[in-house]
């Protein structure tokens, strides 16, 4: 092992999206000695990381340099893998592993897409949609190629949008949930002005984009690759031909880690107090792995959360008056976005439901939790630890996930092998 | 299943359970079987699955043997997902003295009709081309096998039920005797037998039966195909598993179907949590590089842990409880309870009605010396 290194902080935070990087911030401007770990090359977050439109990377650059001022010790391309001992946490690089000890913690560690199967979301070019974006951030050519957005979710139009710039022809954007909701929601934003100059400037980005309510793939098709999508629109089924399916149902929270180290979750969320603090001492949690609610409250979140784990607690609370009206707009999408009850008769019974263990749905439904599936089908027992299957089988059978032990990432056998027992 | 009476009441559903059930039915008797948590949740669900003769003591090579035999008959039976794979396996010896064990078992088991084939340093090392440079030799096993233990225990289960087994799931299990099972609800069923296979926690319903907890950890890697192709056993494992006190752990790799390493073997007493313990995760690992240090990079995706149950002979405890004529032992298995799953049923059931056995019974009797008086 190179360069094994062993580094100790008042406040270590873990995930440098919005929320990590405010809640480091924080904390180091209050004094203490911060350090912030995360498994890209760089900070941002998935939101960040690729510059979307001018008025994120304001925002970005502003706590970048916020982050650089305040002289937090960041640490990327490293995956928290395991806690050893209380106050001990594992990260494993491409070739080196290091040991991190603090004395307050925050999990800022965001969240993931939430896939759901459907007969050929398997072939190749039907990606996740942020993950097309990233893609093609990372030199993917999109310019001229045909490409279906469906799914649900804000993110949806943030990928249209940044895709088109880019010269992709975007057929469609199929949103399941219905115009009712979406009105609603519509109607709701006037207490979110910056989600209505964001929504403005996305619409004016797809201009002439239709964007279909109500409607959601219902098959991918072609031999090696995409050829073309039947999507179920108003009720009415219709093949387009298309390069790309973009798909994603939303965001799901990555509260592994909170699970490993034993904070307590209820509803698919971190429970967190006023000073998000979780059900254990010295541990916060901010953004997404909190409840999904978009940039603007990762960012106070994260804030608070570095103010109290600073022992700031006073400042702290001088930001819950902006965080309480952030939380209505994360209410507001998880009522508008829910998924509805026809995205569960999807899967055909050949359809994989497990990527990693080829797993198709019809060996899924004869089992009645997620435990006795994974026993006898591996589902979920990949590389990939189940964040993709988990989500999926709990929506399409309402099966509850297990718990989780370490490595709560894929790990080297010799970084399992080096887990030192205080001494 | 609570108004009717059994035959036979089986508590315990992995794969001991699983293979009573079926051998009851089989042979035309009715059978309950019942478990708080689903088909092969316990230490099946944690074990290895390799399923191989051993030499401990003469009647542990009798059991595993007969047992081995019994699972290659069932062979054509079984459906993929048990993933039954003959691979062999290659016991590593790393000294001299290590070597010297190999040719003592090769000719032990030749005696015995197992066939083996010593290996030397180059052809150890063209079998397994991973194992470190400089080991003295290993012996070859070639029938032994390797299998995945929940789908083999839901295949017996599937099929006593098709036999007309009844099995209730998610029903603990309060208490047990005199023809009765009493669920923790209060319900309770009547069976002329009563088969305590409740593996490591057997002794929690029959008082004074002598089995410890022996903690087990397992890893298991990403795929690589091909890297590994016969479940390669440190010779130094008899030490490991012969320990009574000590924690310890021992260089035992098994191939799967999948291409995946599943990484072994820990033992330990007095740990009664779940939880990985990453002392002995650490100690076994590093184990496990010294002999194949190629192991080192290999992506880990899981990490579990599982209950041995232990007896002080260790040989597991079949027959008869001597304090209630109702009631009946198929525990004590320790690491080996996947292995003999079939042949406890089979001689179990033999002895309940009356049959010849294969195999004499006697050593396996709860009643055997040496485990009869209750030590502190
Ligand atoms: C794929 C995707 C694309 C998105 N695109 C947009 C968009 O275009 N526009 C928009 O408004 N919103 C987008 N969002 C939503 C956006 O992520 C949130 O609104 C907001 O950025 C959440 O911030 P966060 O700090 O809570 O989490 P994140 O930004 O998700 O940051 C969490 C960070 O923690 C890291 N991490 C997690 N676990 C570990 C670990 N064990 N070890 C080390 N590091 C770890 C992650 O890799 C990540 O970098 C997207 C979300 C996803 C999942
Ligand atoms: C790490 C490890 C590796 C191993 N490797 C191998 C190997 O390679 N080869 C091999 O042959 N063996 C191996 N073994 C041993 C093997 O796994 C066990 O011997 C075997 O699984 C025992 O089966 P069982 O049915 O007796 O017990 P279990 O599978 O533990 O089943 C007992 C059942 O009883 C149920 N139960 C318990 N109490 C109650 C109650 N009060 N009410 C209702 N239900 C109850 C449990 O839910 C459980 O399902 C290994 C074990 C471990 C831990």
């Amino acid at each position: 092992m190179n360069s094994d290194s062993q580094q100790r902080f008042d406040v270590l935070v873990i995930g440098g999206g919005p929320a990590g990087m405010a809640a480091a911030a924080l904390a180091a401007e209050s004094g203490s000695r911060v350090g912030m770990v995360d498994d890209n090359a760089s900070a941002g977050g998935q939101i960040w990381r690729r510059a979307l439109n001018g008025v994120e990377t304001v925002e970005a650059a502003r706590w970048s340099e916020r982050l650089r001022s305040a002289n937090v010790t960041t640490s990327f391309g490293k995956r928290v893998f395991d806690q050893p001992e209380t106050g001990v946490l594992l990260a494993e690089g491409d070739d080196d592993l290091c040991e991190l000890r603090y004395q307050n913690l925050v999990v800022a560690t965001g969240a993931r897409e939430r896939f759901l199967p459907f007969p050929g979301w398997t072939l190749p070019n039907v990606m996740g949609a942020g993950g097309l974006q990233a893609m093609v951030k990372s030199g993917l050519p999109i310019r001229g190629k045909r490409v279906v957005v469906a799914g649900t979710g804000p993110l949806l139009l943030a990928v249209a949008a940044y895709l088109r710039k880019q010269g992709a022809e975007i057929r469609i954007i199929c949103e399941q949930a219905s115009w009712i909701r979406l009105a609603g929601f519509g109607a709701s934003l006037w207490k979110h002005p910056a989600k209505v100059s964001q929504g403005l400037q996305l619409r004016k980005e797809l201009a002439s984009v239709p964007y279909a309510t109500n409607s959601w793939p219902l098959a991918a098709h072609g031999g090696q690759r995409l050829e073309s999508v039947t999507i179920s629109r108003n009720g009415k089924t219709e093949v387009i031909p298309c390069d790309f399916l973009a798909c994603g149902f939303h965001l799901v929270p990555n509260v592994e880690l909170p699970l490993l180290l034993g904070c307590q979750i209820s509803g698919g969320y971190v429970q967190v107090d006023d000073l998000q603090q979780t059900s254990i001492k010295g541990i916060f949690c901010a953004g997404e792995p909190t409840g999904i609610g978009g940039v603007e409250l990762a960012l106070v979140e994260g804030q608070i959360a570095g103010l109290a784990a600073a022992g700031e607690s006073k400042r702290a609370r001088s930001l819950f008056g902006e965080r309480r009206k952030t939380q209505h707009f994360a209410r507001l999408l998880d009522r508008t976005f829910r998924l509805r009850p026809e995205l569960k008769d999807l899967s055909s019974a050949e359809t994989i439901v497990c990527r990693c263990e080829d797993v198709p749905c019809s060996r899924l439904r004869e089992h009645k939790s997620w435990r006795a599936a994974k026993l006898y089908t591996r589902c979920g027992m990949g590389p990939c630890q189940g964040r993709i299957c988990g989500p999926a089988t709990q929506f399409l059978f309402e099966w509850n996930p297990d718990s989780v032990r370490p490595p709560v990432l894929p790990a080297r056998v010799e970084s399992l092998a080096s887990l030192a027992k205080s001494n | 299943m609570n108004s009717k009476s059994f035959d036979a009441v089986i508590v315990g559903a992995g794969i001991v359970g699983a293979a009573c059930a079926d051998e009851f039915a089989r042979r035309g008797l009715r059978v309950a079987v019942v478990d708080r948590d689903v088909v092969g949740s316990g230490a099946t669900a944690a074990g290895m699955g390799h399923i191989v003769a051993m030499d401990d003591s003469e009647a542990q090579f009798a059991l595993t043997r007969y047992s081995q035999r019994l699972w290659q008959a069932l062979r054509p039976e079984l459906p993929p997902d048990v993933e039954y794979e003959q691979c062999g396996t290659i016991w590593v010896a790393a000294d001299e003295q290590e070597m010297a064990e190999v040719r003592r078992k090769h000719e032990y088991y030749g005696r015995l009709g197992v066939p083996t084939t010593v290996l030397d340093a180059q052809v150890l090392q063209r079998l397994e081309p991973n194992l470190r440079e400089g080991m003295t030799g290993g012996l070859l096993v070639p029938e032994d096998a390797v299998l995945y233990p929940p789908c083999a225990a839901r295949f017996l289960m599937e099929r006593a039920q098709k036999l007309g087994a009844q099995v209730q799931l998610g029903a603990s299990v309060a208490q047990i005797g005199q023809a009765r099972v009493r669920l923790s609800d209060g319900i309770e069923i009547a069976g002329e037998i009563i088969v305590n296979a409740t593996g490591a926690w057997a002794a929690e319903l029959t008082n004074g039966i002598q089995i410890k907890k022996r903690k087990g950890h397992l890893v298991i890697t990403d795929r690589y195909p091909g890297f590994l192709r016969h479940q390669l056993v440190e010779l130094g494992y008899l030490k490991s598993a012969h320990s009574v006190s000590n924690d310890s752990v021992a260089f035992n790799v098994q191939p799967r179907r999948t291409g995946q390493i599943l990484i072994g073997s820990s033992r330990q007493y007095g740990a009664e949590h779940k939880e990985v313990d990453h002392d002995i995760l650490r100690r076994m690992l590093l184990r496990a590089q010294e002999y194949m240090p190629a192991l080192g990079p290999m992506s880990a995706v899981r990490t579990w842990t599982g209950f041995r149950a232990a007896t002080r002979d260790r040989l597991p405890l079949i027959g008869p409880w001597p304090e209630d004529k109702s009631l009946f032992l198929a525990t004590g298995h320790e690491g080996l309870g996947i292995t003999t799953s079939l042949a406890t049923a089979r001689i179990l059931v033999d002895g309940i009605m009356g049959a010849t056995a294969e195999i004499p019974i006697e050593p396996y009797l709860p009643s055997r010396a040496g485990e009869e008086h209750v030590h502190a």
